[in-house]
């Protein structure tokens, strides 16, 4: 244990309090002792500037959007145009076309899922995804009636890129890959995957939902075809999520819902279509979420985002040191680019008893598979308990997890 | 509220470590599995029920967490030899006790469930062995 309480000494530099102080949720309580906070990979908490933004919008500018002509619909109206700008900008994206608003980073995928790859399925097709991929970029495809084949994984939790590079040359319809992985935190070389696709022609889809939280992702330099993520994962409402996707393969891409607002021209006979991205967008949408998404983003890029992530990762290495001193824990996942999510086994103590037993001290871990059964099952465990950080979290938080090990060891033992 | 020491009292990760009748039956006339999709767990209860309609033996198999196997466990010891009918009515107790809080004066060595009712979370952790029970009860093989 002398490595780990080494590593809790005097960290220089990132001003943790300042940051807590934005999320109101973070000085409460659960189970009567102070919350800690360690399941960011499954939602973040949302900043007061979020929460406010939102608040105010529903107060002083809500109505309908593209519908009225008075004063209201057209400020509402403004604040959905500029919210898809600002995702535009946050994500380097060529311009705001390419933004389609969408629910969550699963609609996104549902939305390719239907309008891309099934048209182009004709008498079957592939799907090429990897193991570490979260059901949502799994499912998706099989409904859509495509086969899924994986990238295999490597014992430290990183595609074996030979594999992909043997798979991407039978040239499958799509490639359906991760940007960081929510159980393992590897990050996947997502450039060069795209350059690998592109080489045999295949487009390729990325699950950005890890990745936007912690670090700057620029969809023109990463060259892939579709990006998507989530708003919730982002300090930001639930309900919200973007689907950017390269402007040509929209253009030529059918509707995902009929209904309003998606149209050019009604007619019992013919119906014509809006351009995108409205064409995407049926019905009325989460005015309000794209606004508390746009004040996230606002929240975010104010913050020393470099700092940020440099403090993520003297959290993951405190945590990875945790686990290393603790008898009978196990991580799973060892990439050298690995984010702040570490998921854990840990002997005689099945996952979800670690949780309830670290419940009890008001540790916020999760326990299961995380919807990502194919993984587990790779690494040979059904479940495992996951710990993921964000800029909030402190070193005496992952002392207060250790502590919370170490009782669950006392227990077990 | 119950402290989480009540919930893992030490009976409770004594038939985690050391479960009761963790076995396959030779000649079981009734199986049914269980299954938690929230955490991929799962249990198969089988039975063998006399012409008398006895519970003569009775054992489990599967993975879960220490909820879930001491539950199991502890349900088979419980229930050999009870009648079916009288199982059936443990079932009935045993389940309000966890979902409802309700007392149970008879329920004897299965009140260390109690806590668990404090947690409802964890209530399917401790009545997925019981209702693959009641299902393989249903299920005559």
């Amino acid at each position: 244990m002398v490595t780990v309480s080494s590593l809790t000494g005097a960290r220089a530099g990132f001003d943790t309090a300042r940051i807590r102080a934005d999320f109101p949720i973070l000085a409460g309580t659960s189970r009567g002792v102070p919350l800690v906070y360690l399941d960011s990979a499954a939602s973040a908490q949302k900043p007061a500037v979020v929460i406010d933004a939102m608040s105010r919008f529903y107060r002083a500018d809500y109505a309908n959007i593209h519908r009225g002509v008075y004063d209201l619909s057209e400020r509402s109206t403004r604040a959905w145009d500029e919210a898809r700008a600002r995702v535009a900008r946050f994500i380097g994206a060529p311009s705001p076309e390419g933004v389609v608003f969408v629910r969550g980073t699963t609609e996104a995928i549902n939305l390719v899922a239907s309008s891309f790859v099934r048209p182009r399925l004709g008498d079957g097709g592939t799907v090429l995804v990897t193991e570490m991929e979260h059901h949502g970029n799994i499912v998706p495809w099989q409904l859509a009636g495509a086969r899924t084949v994986p990238v295999p994984v490597t014992d430290s939790g990183e595609l074996d890129l030979a594999a992909a590079g043997r798979l991407l040359a039978t040239r499958p319809l799509l490639f359906a890959v991760t940007h960081v992985s929510n159980v393992l935190g590897t990050i996947n070389p997502i450039a060069e995957l795209c350059e690998m696709a592109h080489r045999h022609g295949v487009p390729v889809l990325v699950d950005g939902a890890q990745a936007v939280p912690h670090q700057p992702v620029t969809v023109g330099e990463l060259e892939c075809d579709f990006y998507c993520f989530s708003g919730h994962k982002l300090f930001g409402p639930t309900g919200i999520g973007v689907l950017w996707s390269r402007e040509d393969h929209l253009a030529a891409m059918p509707p995902y819902q009929g209904g309003g607002d998606m149209i050019d021209e009604v007619r019992f006979d013919r119906t014509t279509f809006a351009p995108p991205p409205r064409r995407f967008e049926a019905g009325t949408p989460d005015i309000a979420g794209a606004v508390g998404l746009r004040a996230a983003i606002d929240w975010l890029e104010a913050q020393d985002r470099a700092a940020i992530h440099r403090h993520e990762a003297e959290l993951r290495d405190h945590a990875m040191a945790v686990l290393a001193a603790t008898p009978g824990a196990r991580a799973i996942g060892s990439a050298p680019e690995k984010a702040a999510v570490i998921a854990f086994t840990m002997e005689r103590a099945h996952p979800h008893d670690i949780a309830s037993l670290l419940d009890a001290d008001g540790i916020c871990v999760r326990a299961g598979h995380h919807c990502a059964q194919p993984l587990h099952r790779r690494f040979g465990v059904e479940a495992t308990a996951r710990a993921s950080f964000a800029a909030y979290n402190t070193h005496a938080e992952i002392d207060a997890l250790a502590a919370g090990l170490a009782k669950v060891r006392k227990v077990f033992g | 509220m119950a402290s989480l020491a009540e919930l893992y009292q030490s009976v409770i990760v004594e038939h985690d470590r050391n479960p009761r009748n963790f076995r396959v039956l030779e000649a079981a006339s009734h199986r049914a599995e269980g299954r938690n999709p929230l955490c991929g767990d799962e249990v198969a209860v089988e039975l063998r029920v006399d012409d008398a309609g006895r519970i003569a033996d009775i054992g489990f198999q599967g993975r879960g967490c220490a909820i879930s196997r001491a539950s199991a466990s502890m349900m088979t010891t419980a229930l050999k030899g009870k009648t079916v009918a009288e199982a059936r009515e443990l079932f009935d107790r045993f389940h309000s006790m966890l979902t409802a809080g309700a007392e149970q004066p008879d329920i004897g060595k299965l009140e260390v469930f109690r806590g668990v009712a404090q947690y409802p979370m964890r209530v399917k952790c401790a009545t997925l062995p019981w209702h693959a029970m009641k299902d393989a009860l249903a299920n005559e093989k």
